[in-house]
């Protein structure tokens, strides 16, 4: 192995510019950490509701969310992401259209978010209607029997349970959009993926780029595991079994 | 607009995208085999390995599970000119990253499947004068795939969306197809459209089955 190990390359400056190479992967960071934040949370709102629906009485809502859940969740990712970038400003009435493709602002930061936010919509969907099944169905009787409506009894009796079941699946699917969050490179959002692409193209320094790329990824993943598992406490309802 | 589609580019390309599609389906098998005994290997030496032996498989499967699939594509890509001096197709690259990668998440599963299965069992094993492989092989291993198979055609799903992601390296895979062709023609929305139908379809109809099966098997037991 014939390699040239520099770990200076990152305080060096990049040429053409007056930026270091640790500038590059700050900025990387920062666009990572934007896209995948944007979208847990998008996907955590759209998922709950979606999941929800799967369990209704109502047969039509039901389906709809089984519709949803089977449409993000058999499509990958990327091929989604081509699909909000290229093919669906194509789709869009004429003026609509030509405004998403010249002058909408942070539009591959825009694309890039909604395009993880629907993905991840679906398995946060999937594991919200696993608490949901996974409570006795007394509750819901216990819920009607005490005179609330249907969405009183979501509001007040399962979702609470359900959602505090469900927080180490959760967990893991928040580790996830930040480790999904690498294919916005694709469009050219300036993330981790990309500015690590760009670092071993301009250095030539591999390992050390990667490396750089790869050790805040698993710092992101890291984090949102300490966040999650402080929620889980925070949650914990007495008289349940809590994970370590 | 919808009325400025034009579909008839699709059989034109069919040719051209069936090689992309093959090359997506032998990676996949490829994986998935190559996944499968691997992390079966890593989950024996994880649960009844020596101390060395355990920490070495749990770092493996803990590494590449917290790290973007992207990351190890490029990983391999770079890495394997600077180790052997000669660049390696990116199709022959994506090969082994996607068996290695997949090996961590075929193990944690194999290491529920062996988990699932009473320890009751290994010692029958023993004590009928079985050794360590012959109990795995004959007794143990068998039962762990068959409550498996549901999850690990799962996870085969979700390796078979992944392999969408050679795109970053440049490997000829069914979506890289679909972009050619789509240049090619001047038709890249069309193509988009036909190559998500297509990979909806497959992992549709895979996960169908996986339900079909998941049934099958709880009315068994």
């Amino acid at each position: 192995m014939n390699y040239h190990w520099n770990w200076g390359i990152f305080f060096q400056q990049v040429s053409s510019s007056d930026e270091t190479y640790i500038d590059w992967m700050i900025t990387g960071l920062g666009w990572t950490v934007a896209v995948a934040m944007s979208a847990w949370v998008m996907a955590f709102i759209i998922g709950s509701i979606m999941g929800t629906l799967r369990t209704v009485r109502s047969k039509p809502l039901a389906m709809i969310g089984t519709i949803w859940v089977e449409f993000f969740r058999n499509v990958p990712i990327l091929v989604q992401l081509f699909l909000w970038f290229f093919v669906v400003p194509e789709l869009l009435p004429h003026n609509l259209s030509l405004w998403v493709k010249q002058d909408m602002p942070a539009k591959e930061f825009i694309t890039a978010t909604l395009a993880l936010g629907l993905f991840t919509s679906a398995r946060v969907a999937e594991q919200v209607r696993a608490g949901i099944q996974s409570l006795s169905r007394g509750q819901r009787y216990a819920g009607l029997a005490l005179g609330f409506t249907e969405a009183q009894t979501y509001r007040y009796v399962i979702l609470p349970m359900a959602f505090r079941f469900i927080i180490p699946p959760l967990t893991s699917e928040f580790m996830n959009a930040f480790k999904n969050s690498a294919v916005a490179f694709a469009i050219g959002v300036m993330d981790l993926t990309f500015m690590s692409r760009q670092m071993v193209e301009e250095s030539g320094q591999v390992i050390e780029s990667l490396l750089a790329a790869t050790l805040l990824y698993v710092v992101c993943a890291f984090a949102a595991n300490r966040v999650m598992s402080v929620i889980e406490k925070r949650s914990h309802v007495p008289g349940f079994i809590l994970a370590k | 607009m919808l009325s400025t589609l034009d579909f008839s580019v699709i059989p034109l390309s069919l040719p051209f995208i069936w090689t992309g599609l093959l090359y997506s389906l032998k990676l996949t098998l490829t994986a998935m085999t190559g996944g499968i005994i691997l992390g079966t290997l890593l989950a024996l030496a994880r649960l009844s390995g020596g101390v060395a032996l355990a920490t070495a498989s749990t770092l493996y499967i803990n590494t590449l599970r917290s790290i973007p699939l992207l990351m190890v594509i490029l990983w391999f890509f770079f890495l394997i000119p600077i180790f052997t001096g000669a660049p390696m197709g990116a199709e022959k690259s994506a090969m082994i990253t996607f068996t290695l990668f997949e090996a961590a998440f075929y193990a944690e599963i194999m290491r529920a499947g062996i988990q699932s299965v009473s320890k009751g069992q290994i010692n029958a094993g023993y004590a009928i004068g079985m050794s360590y492989w012959q109990t795995m092989g004959h007794i143990i291993l068998p039962q762990a795939f068959r409550n498996m198979l549901p999850v690990l055609l799962t996870q085969t799903i979700i390796l078979f969306q992944d392999t969408s992601l050679v795109y970053a390296i440049g490997a000829k895979d069914l979506l890289k197809a679909a972009e050619i062709t789509g240049k090619n023609y001047n038709r890249p929305v069309e193509m988009y459209l036909f190559s998500s139908l297509l990979y909806f379809a497959i992992c549709f109809s895979l996960s169908m089955f996986v339900k079909h099966l998941n049934k099958r098997i709880a009315i068994i037991r």
